[in-house]
């Protein structure tokens, strides 16, 4: 019995690289110097999504939506063994809250062949864990989160066991279902080389326009547009043309979509600049400690 | 969605497990009660469960005015699908303003389905809840009494307040031991409303084989002292030195991800982003370089002691007492100045 899986991935800044070049001088981070990476327990999802496949059959397809440059973790999941991957991409999509975001993946969604939907529990940049959800809602579909281990698949069931926070829940559930998968799951697998070096070339058609406008910058629109579709081509029909979907291609009500289709905005970003307080230094002398806690004592901070 | 509705409730999801009432619903009715009275509307509690009802008169004391109280022998457990129907009835049929949910596995499970049924917005993990205005300068109009729900965001670097202004109810969640606890007033009276409510199989598709819910282990948060160690302490066993002056004080031990993730303590006691919020009356911060995510479980302690042999780390930023050396030689001594005190 093969089981169809769709992966939410999401490229993001990496926020665990937040040292010391990354802040600038007054406290405050400096985006710009932040690398984009596969988004961690994305790539556990994935893992999860992988390991299923390997050991029932099936396809592994995953999807993201962002910029053109996103396109760089689809191929990651390609390298480690993902059948399909396709880029939602659309100017229109821009400044779309976790709701906004989640119906347009599950514009996507329906439009392939699913049993299983797998995303991380929830991505480094926002920590919201809503997006997963709310696509399960979207879709209609029951939602497992917080996803520790997998334990059986048989008969279009599955259980699995959920990390509850103070303790655990083994559940069995029917397919299909939405599947939120955390970090302590799995040890996601490394880049394939065979893989890698076939995939490193695989692109989205708007990467290809991209690059051939900065090497043809004297090129007419009908020029490029002619050498975009010939190179298209070539990629489709080498089996390494990444797919890429806008909000037109979903059919996607757009009151639902992007800034108009998004409930929350942002009323105020504030830098966290780490501000100093009264404070004094203590010597670090018998004399300087027993002061100190002379002094703690005496306004009760110790009883 | 349901439209802006000002003279809408602000309503708790009252979390709770097997008929015990979980904290975080607790502290959330305090701050409720802040928003409600200055909005001038009432407090709601939402209780759902199997044979539960008494507990609505615990979050009467804790400053709710109304508890809509939903018993169903299948509501025993709770599940996504079947407590998101019973919110989206709910919220539909009272209009609320605002509704707040903890940021525990539970909360964050069914704030987002709820938020996604009923097409409104929601902030995840708020870590401070206000009401303000909201001046929109393209449309010049400005939204007055808002709640704005104050989050950090980008791994703890920036703070975003958040609002929604035409799609209500406005939603948050908000982590466990942020709000502080409310004082109960046992005197306190209000009103509980039964609701009966439609409930079926098909709103209970998962089916639960088994569950562990171990009652944690350690409180941090009731801590008036809270002792912690980081990577600093270099090793489990040197890890005695934090037990050995948490214990002089009557103190809980505390960590750092970095101490946790060397295995020198149990995960339980994590503190920051990631772990457990703390706002005792002393912090003291041993071979903590005080990264962003660490402050952000212990920035509001009264006091900070910060001891670390760089006089550059950041946790300096927020000590209130500096301390620069070698935690082996300054921890020992405290330890002789403790005893000697007491
Ligand atoms: C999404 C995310 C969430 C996170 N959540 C949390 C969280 O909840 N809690 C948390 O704590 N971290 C969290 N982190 C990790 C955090 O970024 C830091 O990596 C971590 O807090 C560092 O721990 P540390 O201070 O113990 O270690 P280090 O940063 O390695 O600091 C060790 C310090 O010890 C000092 N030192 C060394 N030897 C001595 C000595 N002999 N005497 C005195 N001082 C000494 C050093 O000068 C240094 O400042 C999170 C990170 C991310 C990305």
């Amino acid at each position: 019995m093969a089981y169809n899986c769709v992966v939410a991935i999401k490229q993001v800044p990496d926020t665990k690289r937040i040292t010391g070049e990354a802040m600038n001088a007054d406290g405050t981070v400096n985006r710009g110097a932040l690398p984009a990476v596969f988004n961690p327990e994305d790539l556990n999802a994935l893992e999860l999504a992988l390991d299923i496949k390997d050991k029932f059959g099936g396809k592994v397809t995953v999807i993201t939506m962002g910029l053109p440059a996103a396109s760089t973790v689809l191929r990651e999941a390609l390298y480690r063994g993902a059948d399909d991957a396709i880029l939602i991409t659309d100017r229109k999509a821009a400044a779309s809250d976790t709701l906004a975001t989640s119906y347009i993946l599950s514009c996507a969604v329906k439009k392939l062949d699913y049993d299983i939907v797998l995303c991380g529990r929830q991505a480094i940049d926002g920590d919201t864990a809503q997006v997963g959800p709310q696509m399960a809602e979207k879709l209609g579909i029951p939602q497992v989160t917080y996803i520790e281990e997998l334990l059986t698949m048989e008969n279009r069931h599955l259980s699995a066991r959920r990390n509850i926070g103070n303790g655990w829940q083994e559940i069995k559930c029917k397919l299909p279902v939405l599947m939120t998968v955390i970090d302590e799951a799995n040890e996601p697998r490394v880049p394939v080389a065979i893989k890698l070096m076939k995939y490193k070339k695989a692109r989205t058609p708007i990467e290809i326009q991209m690059q051939l406008k900065k090497e043809n910058p004297n090129a007419s629109d009908a020029e490029l547009k002619q050498l975009a579709d010939m190179k298209i081509a070539e990629l489709a029909k080498q089996g390494l043309l990444i797919k890429q979907w806008d909000l037109n291609e979903l059919q996607a009500d757009m009151q639902w979509c992007g800034r108009d289709g998004s409930p929350t905005k942002v009323h105020r970003i504030q830098s966290v600049v780490l501000t100093a307080r009264e404070s004094k230094t203590v010597e670090a002398s018998e004399q300087g400690i027993t002061d100190m806690i002379h002094e703690l004592i005496t306004d009760k901070t110790i009883s | 969605m349901i439209s802006v509705n000002p003279k809408g409730e602000v309503w708790v999801f009252a979390e709770q497990h097997e008929g015990k009432l979980e904290d975080i619903g607790l502290e959330l009715l305090g701050r409720a009660r802040m928003l409600g009275d200055q909005l001038g509307v009432k407090v709601g509690a939402v209780l759902i469960g199997d044979n539960i009802k008494g507990l609505a008169q615990k979050l009467v004391h804790y400053g709710a005015d109304k508890v809509y109280v939903v018993q169903h022998p299948l509501l025993g457990h709770y599940q996504t699908n079947s407590y998101s129907k019973v919110i989206y009835d709910l919220v539909h049929k009272y209009q609320p303003q605002i509704m707040i949910y903890g940021a525990s596995s539970c909360g964050r499970d069914l704030a987002p389905r709820v938020a996604s049924a009923v097409k409104a917005g929601l902030t995840a993990d708020c870590t401070d809840l206000q009401i303000g205005d909201h001046e929109n300068k393209s449309e010049g109009k400005t939204y007055n009494n808002l709640l704005l729900q104050i989050r950090p965001a980008f791994g703890g670097n920036i703070i975003a307040t958040i609002i929604n202004y035409d799609r209500w109810p406005q939603m948050a969640t908000v982590r466990e031991g942020v709000m502080p606890m409310p004082e109960p007033v046992v005197t306190r009276k209000g009103e509980i409303v039964e609701e009966q409510i439609q409930i079926g199989k098909e709103e209970l598709p998962i089916e639960i084989l088994r569950e562990h819910r171990q009652p944690k282990k350690v409180n941090l948060k009731a801590s008036r002292i809270v002792v912690a160690g980081g990577a600093g302490v270099g090793s489990k066993e040197n890890f005695r030195l934090i037990w050995d002056l948490a214990n002089s004080l009557g103190a809980a031990p505390g960590a750092t991800r970095a101490a946790v993730d060397l295995g020198f303590i149990d995960r339980d006691y994590q503190v920051g982003q990631t772990g457990t919020t703390v706002r005792p009356s002393l912090y003291i911060a041993i071979g903590i370089s005080g990264a962003i995510q660490h402050q952000a479980g212990m920035a509001e302690s009264q006091k900070i002691i910060a001891i670390n042999s760089d006089p550059q780390a950041p946790i300096f930023d927020v000590a209130h007492y500096k301390i620069v050396g070698d935690l082996n030689d300054i921890v020992p001594k405290m330890i002789k100045a403790i005893k000697a005190r007491v």
